[in-house]
């Protein structure tokens, strides 16, 4: 296997007395969709979140395209080509498609915003992304669907030229046309190049777009393996015993 | 995702957000339509020219704190004190002039500024401290209706006799210079839409709005013509005493403030973080938006708008008193109805004008 974009070796993360990460080893390849597994508490969250830079590890190193690297904010991260797509997605409804993604980094022209660059560039973005679903991108945000507010958000993720995106369960709340459609959309992604890190619950998901399956359990990673080495019911004993055979 | 949006297609969309309930202005100009109407026949001199000029340098003040408040009310926040806070202005602005002997130019500016700190006590209380806006600004109501009868004394009134302060509601532009002022404005509309136009073209955007926006324009300075010609007929009772005739100076006031705060609200990164943080404040913030300084401003523009708002009230009444009263709960009446059509927090400072005219 090439030489992962981001690895972390060792990294240990608690909050006062509970200990929630212990020695977790991860890593997320470029072109490759990265599932992240793992029973509620398993530490699935507080471990992207390590790496958005929202929390700090107390130990362990972070090694980015084979440079160690200091993530001590979510600037740093974003910095670094590092974007999370939240579950609850964090859109405004408000707000029309162009300034959902461009929100916090807009283009400015003088003083005003250059909306037609901003257009033009969202446009790609999506376009890039074979979304055909939108009637029209300065549509507001409140008048899409689940599935499409998602692709909102995930297009917003990649419009910065970012490396690794991470999806925080993606299809939760998503029928099964929808959660179809961003799956495909996901796929794409990797296939576009970047480093994608699925946290997800539903093992369905998981096999039909994850290449890897890092599996979680109790703070610490189970194991990290390729997909086509395991099957689901390694997974669920993964999931819920850690033990791997 | 190319769309081709004729007129009939957006007229349609248009027509099927109303029947969803996305109303927009439609409320707001349909009740000015039926009170026109109701008080056009039941008063012969409702629709003359005299009382629309006397209409809108009444309601004058009001629109100020209004526009001003509009960048609270997206935030989802609530200024109560507006009206006082403007009486504390006009108080100021009036006590530099008379008793200080500070020319207009000076005064003026240090008004809109003291308002412009008020906001910032109030906004701070509000994002920093986290108290209800509803709460702050109550207290503040209060407080500043004490502030202003500190300055103006229990039961007094002082005169102001400021001619340029005085012209603002008092002083009409000379006929030609209503025509000129209409013919730029309506002029600068026009460049300012064309050229959007033309620049989205030059980057391969195209769209079909051009036709429906050229429908609106025409619309809008049909209704400019009709209300300069309105304002240009004498209307004074007496024509060989005093001729009154023309634009009345508030109106390029609240024009500049109108198109400033459009401008603000709709072009700069600022007015699109307001939207956004009013939307989905944690939204907002994860962005790397800094929500707490978007909430002060927001209470700083406000006030700062009442500050103007005072200056022209303290126009109209030649004075300042402590009994700004009747203004204050006219305003509340406004506030109500304007809370109401903002509950979308998609409005322009344009609509809320509408509201509440």
């Amino acid at each position: 296997m090439a030489s992962p974009i981001l690895s972390l070796k060792r990294v240990n993360k608690s909050f006062g007395p509970v200990h929630v990460l212990k020695d977790v080893d991860f890593s997320a390849y470029a072109g490759k969709v990265t599932a992240l597994v793992g029973d509620n508490g398993a530490g699935k969250s507080t471990l992207i979140k390590c790496i958005a830079g929202i929390y700090t590890p107390e130990t362990g190193e972070f090694i980015f395209e084979g440079k160690p690297v200091t993530i001590a904010g979510p600037r740093d991260a974003t910095e670094l080509g590092i974007e999370i797509v939240y579950q609850d997605l964090a859109l405004c409804d408000n707000l029309d498609i162009v300034h959902n993604m461009f929100l916090g980094r807009e283009e400015i022209s003088g003083i005003t915003l250059n909306e037609s660059s901003m257009e033009s560039l969202a446009k790609k973005t999506l376009d890039g992304l074979s979304v055909r679903t939108v009637k029209s991108i300065r549509q507001k945000v409140a008048s899409l669907s689940g599935g499409q507010r998602q692709t909102v958000a995930i297009a917003r993720a990649v419009l910065w030229n970012s490396k690794v995106v991470i999806l925080d369960e993606p299809t939760a709340a998503l029928g099964v046309a929808q959660t179809e459609q961003v799956l495909k959309l996901v796929r794409q992604l990797a296939d576009n190049g970047l480093a994608v890190i699925v946290i997800s619950h539903n093992l369905n998901d998981v096999f039909q777009v994850a290449d890897n399956i890092a599996a979680m359990y109790l703070g610490s990673m189970a194991a990290q393996v390729e997909k086509n080495s395991v099957n689901q019911n390694d997974v669920v004993r993964l999931i819920t015993t850690g033990a791997q055979k | 995702m190319s769309q081709d949006l004729s007129i009939k297609q957006s007229a349609n969309d248009w027509w099927s957000r109303v029947k969803a309930g996305q109303v927009g202005a439609l409320p707001a100009l349909l009740g000015l339509l039926v009170l026109c109407i109701v008080f056009g026949t039941q008063s012969s001199v409702f629709l003359t020219p005299g009382n629309l000029a006397n209409l809108l340098t009444q309601a004058a003040a009001v629109i100020v704190i209004a526009m001003g408040l509009v960048f609270v009310l997206l935030l989802g926040e609530i200024d109560l004190s507006a009206g006082y806070a403007a009486g504390v202005c006009g108080a100021l602005l009036v006590i530099m002039i008379t008793e200080m002997d500070y020319p207009w130019y000076l005064a003026f500016p240090i008004s809109v500024l003291s308002g412009v700190l008020l906001g910032a006590v109030i906004g701070y209380l509000v994002a920093q401290l986290k108290i209800p806006s509803f709460v702050v600004t109550l207290a503040t109501f209060l407080a500043f209706q004490g502030l202003l009868l500190l300055l103006v004394g229990e039961g007094g009134t002082i005169r102001i006799e400021d001619p340029v302060i005085l012209a603002v509601e008092n002083k009409n532009l000379s006929v030609s210079y209503s025509w000129i002022f209409f013919f730029l404005t309506a002029g600068a509309y026009l460049l300012s839409g064309l050229l959007k136009f033309r620049k989205r073209k030059k980057v391969g955007l195209v769209d079909n709005l051009f036709k429906l926006w050229a429908i609106k324009t025409f619309a809008l300075i049909a209704i400019g013509t009709l209300a300069t010609w309105a304002l240009t007929v004498e209307r004074s009772n007496n024509p060989d005493l005093v001729s009154l005739r023309g634009i009345p100076y508030v109106v390029p006031v609240i024009l500049v403030l109108l198109v400033g705060a459009t401008f603000v609200l709709s072009r700069t990164s600022f007015g699109l973080h307001i939207y956004a943080v009013g939307g989905n404040a944690e939204a907002a913030r994860r962005a790397g938006i800094n929500v707490k300084m978007v909430r002060i401003t927001a209470f700083m523009i406000c006030t700062g708008f009442a500050a103007v708002a005072g200056m022209i009230f303290v126009s109209r009444a030649n004075s300042i008193s402590p009994t700004v009263q009747r203004f204050s709960m006219q305003l509340e009446r406004q506030l109500l109805v304007e809370q109401v059509s903002l509950e979308e927090k998609e409005k322009s400072a344009m609509q809320s004008l509408a509201a509440l005219l």
